[in-house]
């Protein structure tokens, strides 16, 4: 997936937006950025299928040598697909964050979350800025 | 960063090269230029360099310099030989941990050195404690100096100065390649807790044997305006050479089960609950929290400082509970994921009861059990070198 037609967090999850029949689904992960600030990952806890989530919520944690941090819904939704091999592979974060790195998929329960997320031009700006 | 932070001659340069600059007791210091885990497997395997510039640097002279010495750390230190150096602890009356140090007797050959004028002791003290033991010892300087009459001075040099850390299973040739050492002295044969004036890349240097990674390899102490041709001198001497940061300067450190102040060591702690014994001298010797430490070796102890190592890949961190049987023993005061080991280890107090390797245990993190057992410190010890 191609990062400049992704949505992205605050928290630095991103957001790919489908629709399945009359659902929307989003696929989410983390950004490169998160991961490069993160380096040395070590472990990392994603939801299960089923699991309700809010926008701003801690959906799993990942873990480095130096520190854990939560890793926070974007949207709000009900998880439908999780990235089981990625715990195992936690490499692929850093070789394929916005393809193969994915998260989990969430069926929308409601669109108004997206209005928080930011375009990935005013996220890079964020990026720019924690960076200094 | 914080503008007010303090420093060493080396900020440009780790700034320009990738360092990740973090607040490290009010420094501005590298915790990592890339990946923490490598610049780690480049220290087991290679030799890494650190600025350790920051930590605090104190220089005794005066006839009672050994005399101050010997009446404030816990280790006897009048026996020490020219170049020797010692680890110890400093103590508050209660028998608490002020500081673990380096305490050296000088070497001769200092004589070109202004920044050591006169001194025949050097301390070196965590940077996050500098200031507290620069007044701890002035204080204890003026009571010795009341009764006995005679001079002690305490000047801090540690602005003067600044430390690189040469550790490595590389380090000891790579130092070797570029020093000079007085009577055709040899780096690879100066003895571990041992240090020599000499030149390193053509600038004055005193070089240590002592580190903190559990490596081979040296300390060197270089004037401040030396640092940073001294520094690339040593990278750019051999390919193996790499620039480390402070975030695997701890995960060597935990390996080689080294206690770290205000984690495993605090002014609470006491050198035996520490399991610092071979740093406390209390035989025919008198120092702040003595008495304290004499009756505490008598009792025995409330707790025990042990290594833990643990199932899977959560990593236990400071303050996760220590638990037995559902019941809290013990606290972590340092974790990380072990790169040597391929698992997360963590150093805790616990009760001594539950201490001995071998003991199943289980470490709380964030609401769930993880697995434990208690092993031996160190986790890691390097191989023998080749004889």
């Amino acid at each position: 997936m191609s990062p400049e037609k992704l949505l992205y967090a605050k928290t630095h999850e991103w957001v790919s937006l489908e629709n399945d029949g009359a659902a929307r689904i989003a696929t989410v992960g983390v950004s490169a950025f998160a991961v490069a600030a993160l380096t040395d990952l070590v472990f990392m806890q994603l939801p299960p299928v089923g699991r309700q989530l809010s926008a701003g919520e801690s959906f799993g944690e990942i873990e480095s040598v130096k520190a854990v941090s939560d890793l926070y819904s974007p949207v709000d939704g009900e998880v439908v697909e999780v990235n089981q091999d990625l715990p195992n592979h936690l490499e692929t974060l850093n070789t394929d964050p916005y393809g193969a790195g994915w998260l989990v998929r969430v069926r929308l329960t409601s669109e108004d979350s997206l209005r928080g997320l930011m375009d990935y031009a005013t996220y890079q700006r964020q990026c720019d800025e924690e960076a200094h | 960063m914080d503008a007010s932070l303090a420093k060493t001659p080396l900020f440009s340069w780790h700034a320009a090269h990738g360092g990740r600059m973090v607040d490290f007791a009010g420094w501005g210091m590298p915790v990592q230029y890339g990946s923490i885990v490598a610049e780690h497997q480049g220290v087991r395997t290679g030799v890494g360099l650190f600025d350790v510039s920051h930590m605090g640097r104190l220089a005794i002279s005066g006839p009672l310099a050994g005399k101050l010495l010997e009446t404030t750390l816990t280790r006897a230190t009048a026996d020490l030989g020219s170049g020797q150096i010692r680890y110890s602890l400093v103590t508050n009356g209660a028998g608490g941990i002020l500081d673990d140090i380096l305490a050296g007797r000088l070497p001769s050959g200092g004589d070109e050195w202004d920044e050591l004028e006169g001194a025949s002791h050097l301390l070196v003290v965590n940077a996050s404690n500098r200031e507290k033991i620069f007044r701890w010892l002035e204080a204890q300087a003026a009571a010795i100096e009341r009764t006995a009459g005679s001079e002690v001075r305490v000047i801090d040099r540690t602005l003067d100065l600044a430390m690189i850390a040469v550790q490595g299973p590389k380090g000891v040739a790579l130092v070797q390649s570029l020093a000079e050492m007085p009577q055709g002295g040899d780096p690879a044969t100066m003895r571990y807790y041992h240090a020599a004036f000499g030149r390193v890349a053509g600038h004055a240097a005193l070089i240590s044997r002592t580190g903190y990674t559990g490596e081979d390899g040296f300390e060197l102490i270089v004037p401040a305006a030396s640092a940073l041709p001294v520094w690339e001198r040593l990278l750019a001497s051999d390919p193996a050479a790499m620039a480390c940061g402070l975030g695997c300067r701890d995960t060597l450190r935990m390996e080689a089960g080294m206690p770290l102040y205000g984690h495993e060591l605090s002014e609470s702690i006491s050198p035996l609950d520490a399991g610092l014994d071979f740093a406390v001298n209390l035989e025919g010797r008198e120092f702040p929290g003595a008495d304290v430490l004499r009756k505490q070796r008598g009792a025995g102890l409330d707790r025990v400082r042990v290594g833990l190592e643990l199932a899977g890949k959560r990593v236990p961190r400071e303050q996760f509970p220590v638990l037995a049987g559902g019941e809290t023993v013990g606290q972590v005061t340092s974790g990380t994921f072990s790169p040597t080991l391929d698992r997360p280890i963590a150093m805790a107090y616990v009760q001594p009861q539950v201490s001995q390797p071998g003991q199943e245990l289980s470490v709380e993190i964030r609401g769930q059990e993880a697995a434990a057992k208690v092993v031996k410190l160190p986790f890691y010890k390097r191989p023998k070198a080749k004889a």
